[in-house]
């Protein structure tokens, strides 16, 4: 093995300061909650300093050349038997990748979160959460084992449920994080399945050990390989917000508006879409599950897309919005083009980062504007803005590069993401025509994905403003420490496309020549990617056409002058209706899972197995017993002298016949 | 350090301790005999016995250090770690007892200062079994103990209850002292020698079971022990005596008395009967038969007082299931679960001291409602000391019971350790209720609890028993390596072959 950079061993670093910044802010928060300064300077400061070190770590590997991941062991964390398993730290192309958007876009975040979260209350508390999950995030995309991942899975679980009931005051919002909570432990259960069969099967837990034993140990297509990758990604449904699992996502836009650019967006939700990534040798194997993540992935993003046409609150119309570009990715990593899929996630994360954050300043914009004239009206309501541009330029000019981005428009960042995603589902479908299949879904995908960002930009900032008279007044842009920001993720989100070009294009292909250390692995047991330079621009041109003809259509189509504020609104019909309601899945789960487990629960298991069979036969029933041969003992207690030397002499007779064998 | 038997010095050094201890009795005494009118001279013979005890305790202790050895055989008493070890016991819950008397005897009305130099004599008398290698020695000095408790179980003699308890335990006593007595004779018939390594030759050189007299010396000899520890059926004496005998001296008892049974029975089983099968059988009975009858009976009692003292016959039992195991590992374990008894007992009594009044029979777990809003302190202990003897972790009942498991498990007793665990969990049904009723409920009026205190030697107590009992909980090893080092000496260094009678 080659030396380790003395940067790489900095790593350690980048995780151990955000925690530094959780447990400070967190003893300020419990001891001197009003010492925002501090607070600020902590919680900034210290998830600025991890980017440093990010991108000192970055350089040091890029640097070193290595192809060869770098496992930095810290210390023995489990050695039980067979199982040994380390706390360490893998830097490789992959991680790094990772450890840049976390550390990057969370600080970016972080500044933001001054402006938005100055008045509130709960400052310090707020930081300490968002310092933590700083912490989990990192381990998880840097464990070098998947228990060490999993513990970051499930920490950035922790995180994103104390900040979507981050104002558990409202109960909302506490169910809202219930339900994430929840619906991310059933992902979580195949996750820890996978890692079960893996242990049996191959007897380590290491990435590297992993990787390497799984080539020779298990057979390209076997029934081992497909449950275990498919156990991992019930996991990714969870914690990616796909099909089934998806609906915690929007309901968790209950948290502050940087959580959901910062959690829901950018980081946790595309943890899924890692570790696709990272197990890509596992998924490469398993041609079934790779089909179904792929499948899953362009479904999510169709259906996810639809819902999003007909959604009020722009949170919402953002978070289906996420739903469906996390579907993309998975089409990506699922039809085996890894590097597009952590494409994609690098530029959605500073595209969609940039559209929660410039909603952010929308609804702090509105709020403040209604908190002035003392009206209650929803503050993210659709219906309740437009015209918005007048009031708010740099943030309606920042939110239009954002949609557009997402739009996937040339020459934004999103559109050679989503184009090189797309164009590998085609090339597959010249092996297996079902991904003919799943490029439609994302085509069509496409299109929704047009009308539904440009609608939202339409109805916020273009024709008459729908806010209220007095309000008017009161609508101001935000202040640079919120604009400021939003300005940078904007250039990210222009140019992060030349990271990784087409191949048609000069310089193509960067992103997919860095990660190659990692997706080969994986590539020996895919076919090889080919398209014709014809067919290339041929898809080229049809996104950009799609990009062109739904913005048009948007355009032309709406009419913000015929809309009502939120309060006068009639409810939809028909199948706008079934949209709105976001096609009732809410409801069939309720009535399908949720209502029957309650009733099992009440009336069988608690009623029946734990309140009349345990506590009443099995625990109150021993324990009466017991008491009752504690009376009988006492009762023998006569206090008579004679009564006790009897019992003497017979405890005597038996002693020694026991004694006599 | 070698210690030559053969001269007087040598002689003098390897009774250092019993000597400096019977010189404190002495002194005691002259001073009982000359002063005795108030209650300012009772408190003096107590503070000239706590410092007769620290002496005695100092002695044992350099001895200890200095890890002295004998250079011959040594006859009468041992000199070996155990015998250090068992003597740091005893001395140290004779202390805690003193400091817990000194303002509960006159608390309590009752001026009477030979307390003090009953409570030294038995002290000495425990000092003679848990060191004692002959048996003689060892019965003189049950006979020593015996006679000074009987005489203390009564020493409120305006009490009816005292004075009941003390004529029961010692019609018993001296009904089992006979058994005792017995037993060593059939013993000496069988082998020709009262001295526990050369019985144990002579046992290791014939089949026990074939020979009658010996194994009914054993037997006899095993009732005797199992009244003094409180083993059930052997046990009738214990909640009646317990209940009438002043508070201090209750755990006097509950602690040191039955810690000193055991010494003695360790050092004979291991010393003259090491390689015999049968006494583990009717240990495992009696080990069974006591964990399970005590700790069931002590779930149906509703006064406090009485039910620690069917507490103390379960703690029995869990003894007898570290004897039972027969390995140095079960003594080591002995050794350590006796240092946190004393601790947790007499600090739980000592807070009973605290909550009640004239004998405290009446204070049942009611009584302490409310207890930790108005005494926090008090009622921290005091769950320190219910969690201890219920064994939770974090506490030294956790881990003198997890080596006694692990003793167990070792000797291939899963059973018995099964029931250990078992009757364990039966326990919380009466060490929780007093917890919850201090925390959890309201004083049963407003000026509850307002004469619970605890004053002076007796705050020392219980400061010092519940530190003593969580430290040792969370950082055993220093304890636990005593103890190791003390269960060393129950393995005879040197086999002696001498011919057969």
């Amino acid at each position: 093995m080659t030396e380790i950079p003395e940067a790489v061993r900095l790593v350690w670093l980048a995780a151990a300061l955000p925690l530094l910044g959780f447990l400070a802010n967190g003893a300020l928060s419990l001891f001197r909650p009003a010492a925002r300064r501090a607070v600020t300077a902590i919680g900034v400061g210290t998830v600025a300093a991890a980017f440093a070190v990010s991108v000192l770590v970055a350089a040091g590997l890029a640097g070193s050349g290595a192809h060869e991941p770098v496992v930095l062991t810290y210390w023995s964390w489990i050695p039980a038997g067979d199982l040994v398993l380390n706390l360490a730290f893998q830097v490789d192309q992959l991680s790094v990748v990772m450890l840049l958007v976390v550390t990057g876009v969370g600080a970016l975040i972080h500044v933001f979160s001054i402006g938005y979260m100055g008045e509130d209350p709960g400052y310090a508390r707020y930081f300490a959460y968002l310092n933590l999950f700083i912490f989990f995030m990192l381990v998880l995309v840097l464990g070098s084992n998947f228990p060490v991942m999993f513990v970051g899975w499930e920490g950035v679980g922790l995180c994103s449920y104390l900040l979507i009931g981050f104002w558990f005051e409202d109960k909302a919002n506490a169910n809202a994080g219930k339900k994430a909570f929840i619906m991310n432990r059933i992902g979580d259960a195949g996750f820890l399945i996978a890692m079960f069969l893996i242990f049996r099967s191959l007897g380590t837990l290491e990435f590297t050990e992993v990787f390497r034993l799984a080539p020779v140990s298990f057979e390209v297509g076997g029934t081992l390989i497909t449950l275990i990758t498919l156990a991992l990604f019930l996991g990714c449904t969870g914690k990616s917000a796909q099909i089934p699992l998806y609906t915690w996502l929007p309901d968790a836009m209950a948290g502050p508006t940087p959580v959901s650019a910062l959690i829901h967006a950018a980081t946790m939700v595309t943890a899924g879409v890692y570790l696709v990534a990272r197990a890509n040798v596992l998924f490469a194997m398993a041609p079934i599950s790779s089909a179904v993540v792929a499948g899953i992935g362009a479904l999510t993003a169709l259906f996810a897309a639809t819902i999003a046409l007909k959604q009020w609150d722009i949170k919402k119309v953002i978070a289906y919005s996420t739903v469906s570009q996390l579907g993309y990715m998975f089409l990506g990593v699922g039809v085996g083009a890894y590097v597009s899929g952590i494409f994609h996630l690098v530029t959605h994360a500073f595209f969609k980062a940039l559209m929660f954050l410039a909603a952010g300043n929308v609804i702090y914009a509105l709020h403040q504007a209604y908190h002035a004239t003392h009206r209650h009206e929803d503050a993210q309501d659709l219906r309740n803005m437009g015209g918005l541009h007048r009031y708010m330029p740099w943030t309606a000019a920042l939110m239009w590069i954002g949609g557009l981005a997402n739009i996937g428009l040339p020459p934004f960042s999103g559109f050679f993401s989503k184009d090189s995603i797309l164009a590998a589902a085609f090339a597959r479908g010249h092996d297996a025509p079902i991904f003919y299949v799943f490029w439609a879904l994302g085509t069509v995908g496409a299109v929704f994905t047009a009308l539904y960002i440009t609608r939202l930009l339409i109805y916020t900032f273009h024709g008459p403003n729908r806010t209220g008279e007095a309000e008017r007044q009161h609508l101001r842009e935000a202040p640079p420490v919120m604009t400021g920001p939003l300005v940078i993720l904007g250039l990210g989100s222009v140019f992060a496309g030349v990271l990784n070009l087409p191949h048609v294009l000069p310089a193509a292909g960067w992103l997919e020549h860095w990660l190659e250390p990692v997706t080969s692995l994986g590539a020996v047991f895919l076919p090889e990617f080919h398209l014709t330079a014809g067919t290339e621009w041929g898809l080229l041109a049809l996104a950009t056409a799609i990009a062109v003809a739904g913005i048009a259509a948007a355009w032309r189509l709406l009419k913000p002058e015929a809309l009502v504020p939120a309060r006068q609104a009639v409810p939809e019909r028909g199948i706008e209706r079934v949209l709105a309601n976001k096609y009732y899945v809410d409801e069939i789960y309720d009535a399908l899972i949720v209502r029957p487990l309650i009733w099992f629960s009440e009336r069988v298991l608690w009623r029946t197995v734990d309140a009349l069979l345990i506590d009443g036969v099995a625990v109150n029933g021993m324990a009466r017993l017991t008491r009752l041969f504690g009376w009988i003992g006492s009762r023998l207690q006569t206090g008579q002298v004679g009564t006790y030397v009897v019992l003497f002499v017979l405890g005597t007779l038996v002693l020694l016949r026991v004694m006599a064998g | 350090m070698v210690i030559d038997l053969n001269n007087t010095a040598g002689l003098l050094l390897a009774l250092a301790p019993e000597l400096v201890l019977g010189f404190w009795c002495l002194v005691v005494m002259i001073w009982v005999a000359w002063r005795h009118g108030s209650f300012e001279d009772q408190w003096v013979a107590g503070v000239l016995s706590l410092a007769g005890l620290v002496m005695a305790l100092g002695t044992v202790i350099w001895l200890w250090a200095s890890d002295a050895r004998a250079a011959q055989l040594a006859g009468m008493m041992a000199l070996d770690p155990y015998r250090y070890a068992t003597a740091v016991l005893f001395l140290l819950g004779a202390i805690l007892t003193v400091l817990l008397s000194l303002d509960y005897l006159k608390r309590e009305g009752v001026r009477i200062p030979e307390y003090y130099l009953l409570l030294l004599f038995g002290t000495l008398g425990m000092m003679f079994m848990g060191g004692g290698s002959d048996l003689i020695v060892i019965f003189l000095g049950l006979e020593l103990m015996s006679v000074a408790v009987y005489v203390l179980a009564g020493i409120d003699r305006r009490s009816p209850f005292c004075a009941e308890a003390a004529l029961k335990y010692f019609l018993l006593g001296a009904f089992a002292s006979g058994f005792f007595l017995y037993g060593i004779a059939l013993i000496y018939g069988a082998t020709g020698t009262t001295n526990l390594v050369l019985i144990g030759t002579q046992v290791s050189g014939f089949a026990l079971s074939s020979n009658l007299m010996a194994l009914l010396g054993l037997g006899l000899l095993l009732i005797g022990f199992a009244f003094k520890v409180a083993a059930v059926p052997f046990h009738m004496w214990t909640p009646d005596v317990y209940d009438g005998s002043p508070t201090p001296v209750t755990g006097y008892m509950a602690a040191a008395v039955k810690a000193a049974g055991f010494a003695a029975l360790l050092r004979v089983l291991f010393h003259s009967f090491g390689g015999v099968v049968v006494w583990h059988e009717a240990l495992w009975w009696l080990a069974v038969i006591t964990m399970v009858a005590g700790n069931l009976v002590a779930l149906a009692q509703r006064q406090l007082k009485r039910m620690l003292a069917y507490s103390s016959i379960a703690h029995a039992g869990y003894l007898l299931a570290a004897v039972t195991s027969g390995s140095s590992a079960g003594a080591a374990a002995f050794l350590f679960y006796a240092l946190a008894y004393t601790l947790m007992t007499i600090g739980a009594f000592a807070v009973l001291a605290a909550a009640g009044r004239g004998g405290e029979r009446g204070v049942s777990v009611d009584d302490l409602n409310g207890l930790g809003s108005r005494r926090p302190w008090l009622a921290a202990a005091m769950t320190v000391f219910m969690l201890s003897l219920l064994g939770f972790p974090g506490t030294a009942g956790f881990i003198g019971k997890w080596y006694i498991l692990s003793a167990a498990i070792d000797a291939n007793q899963q059973l018995l350790a099964v029931v250990l665990v078992l009757t364990s969990v039966i326990s919380a049904g009466y060490y929780l209720p007093p917890v919850m009723a201090m925390y959890m409920r309201a004083p049963s009026s407003p000026e509850a609890h307002s004469e619970t205190t605890v004053a002076g030697g007796a705050r020392l107590v219980v400061a010092l028993s519940a530190a003593l009992l969580v430290v040792f909980g969370f950082w055993p090893n220093a304890a636990l390596e005593a103890a190791r080092r003390g269960s060393t000496g129950l393995t005879p260094a040197v086999v002696y072959t001498v011919e057969g009678p």
